[in-house]
């Protein structure tokens, strides 16, 4: 964890209501095309460093497992460590206000005129970007976490029983979660 | 008043149901929205849904869109606080109990044992998307090299992004 101490572990960051508002919108706003869990990293960890590494992709993991959609469980979890209550409500509506605008904005647009072909086309080139922007992030945080035979097993077996097998999150999960907290369990010896 | 009560008991619980994302329910979403309520036909809904995935933001904003046809622009913010707030309430609760495992072995092997595992769930929706979306060798390579952009330059991935969309917009990717 030494070497990636952040602002955040040391104590000395503590965004207000406003901050986390306008970065979570910011986060949405980036992600046109997609790729809104590799903004989410560029903007927390790496821009604002509110968090570290592993303490970003372990919270993403668990807004995965949890129900509803990862990313506004991702703004609730950051929302709440700075701000309790009021911290979630200001990430989540940061987050969600000016895309659900645009969604309302486009729903009027496509119900009454049905197609927006240059938006399409638009969206096609942003979504290419967007897949290596995601592409970007597995190499940025593979580099760090990645060292050694296990982690990288583990990292493997989750790609292809998820991504290539399409095997359920949760089955995957069941396999190699248990596997890898008993790597990970920390043991006095080494320490 | 009828479709009101619809929207935020169907929404509500797919909120709860969708574990592993918001995609995990879209079957159900579809079935009860298309063929139970006709909210929409099917057609449509397969419309809404690539429009959520493009937009900006979080892509279980389909809702909003289902919540407008069904009931205007109030049933789209009443989807869409339906679909947030019963899993926002329970990541809260967990959020808190994560707050004070601060020093815990729990904590720390998860902390340390899921990086790898997250990576590896990060390369798995890069693939599943890059399939989805790349159709042929110039969006292959378009994204080949905007990652080349992203992990050995410092450019400001926004400006990428809008330059690939502008490359979709003047026709390029086919």
């Amino acid at each position: 964890m030494s070497e990636s101490a952040t602002l955040a572990e040391s104590g000395a960051v503590k965004p207000s209501l406003w901050e986390l508002i306008w970065t979570f919108n910011q986060i949405a706003l980036a992600s046109f095309g997609g790729g809104l869990s590799a903004w989410s990293r560029e903007i927390l960890v790496v821009e604002k460093q509110w968090m570290g590494e592993e303490e970003f992709l372990s919270a993403s993991t668990m807004c995965r497992i949890l129900p509803g959609a990862n990313q506004i469980n991702l703004a609730v979890f950051v929302g709440a460590k700075f701000g309790a209550i009021p911290g979630a409500l200001a990430a989540v509506f940061g987050l969600t206000l000016i895309p659900v605008l645009i969604v309302l904005l486009l729903a009027v647009l496509y119900f009454q005129f049905h197609n927006v072909p240059s938006l399409q086309k638009i969206l096609h080139g942003a979504a290419a970007a967007a897949v290596a922007l995601t592409l970007a992030m597995v190499v940025k945080t593979g580099r760090k976490c990645l060292h050694g035979p296990v982690p990288t097993l583990l990292f493997l077996s989750t790609f292809i029983l998820n991504g290539v097998l399409r095997w359920p999150l949760l089955l995957v999960l069941a396999i190699v979660a248990p596997l890898s907290l008993i790597w990970a369990w920390p043991r006095p010896k080494n320490k | 008043m009828k479709t009101w009560l619809q929207i935020i008991m169907l929404f509500g619980s797919l909120s709860l149901l969708s574990v592993g994302g918001g995609n995990s329910v879209l079957p159900e979403m579809h079935q009860r929205s298309v063929n139970e309520y006709h909210w929409l036909t099917d057609n449509q809904f397969a419309d809404v849904f690539a429009i959520s995935q493009a937009a900006p933001g979080p892509s279980i904003l389909i809702v909003t869109l289902i919540g407008y046809k069904a009931a205007g622009v109030f049933g789209a913010f009443l989807a869409t606080a339906a679909v947030i707030v019963p899993a926002g309430v329970l990541v809260y609760l967990v959020s808190r109990f994560w707050e004070h495992a601060a020093r815990s072995p729990i904590r720390m092997a998860i902390e340390k044992g899921f990086a790898p595992l997250t990576v590896g769930l990060v390369l798995a929706t890069a693939y599943v998307l890059g399939r989805s979306t790349d159709h042929d060798w110039r969006s292959y390579l378009l994204t080949a090299v905007c990652a080349a952009v992203f992990i050995f330059t410092k450019v400001n991935p926004l400006i990428v992004v809008a330059a690939a969309g502008l490359m979709g917009f003047l026709g390029w990717l086919g």
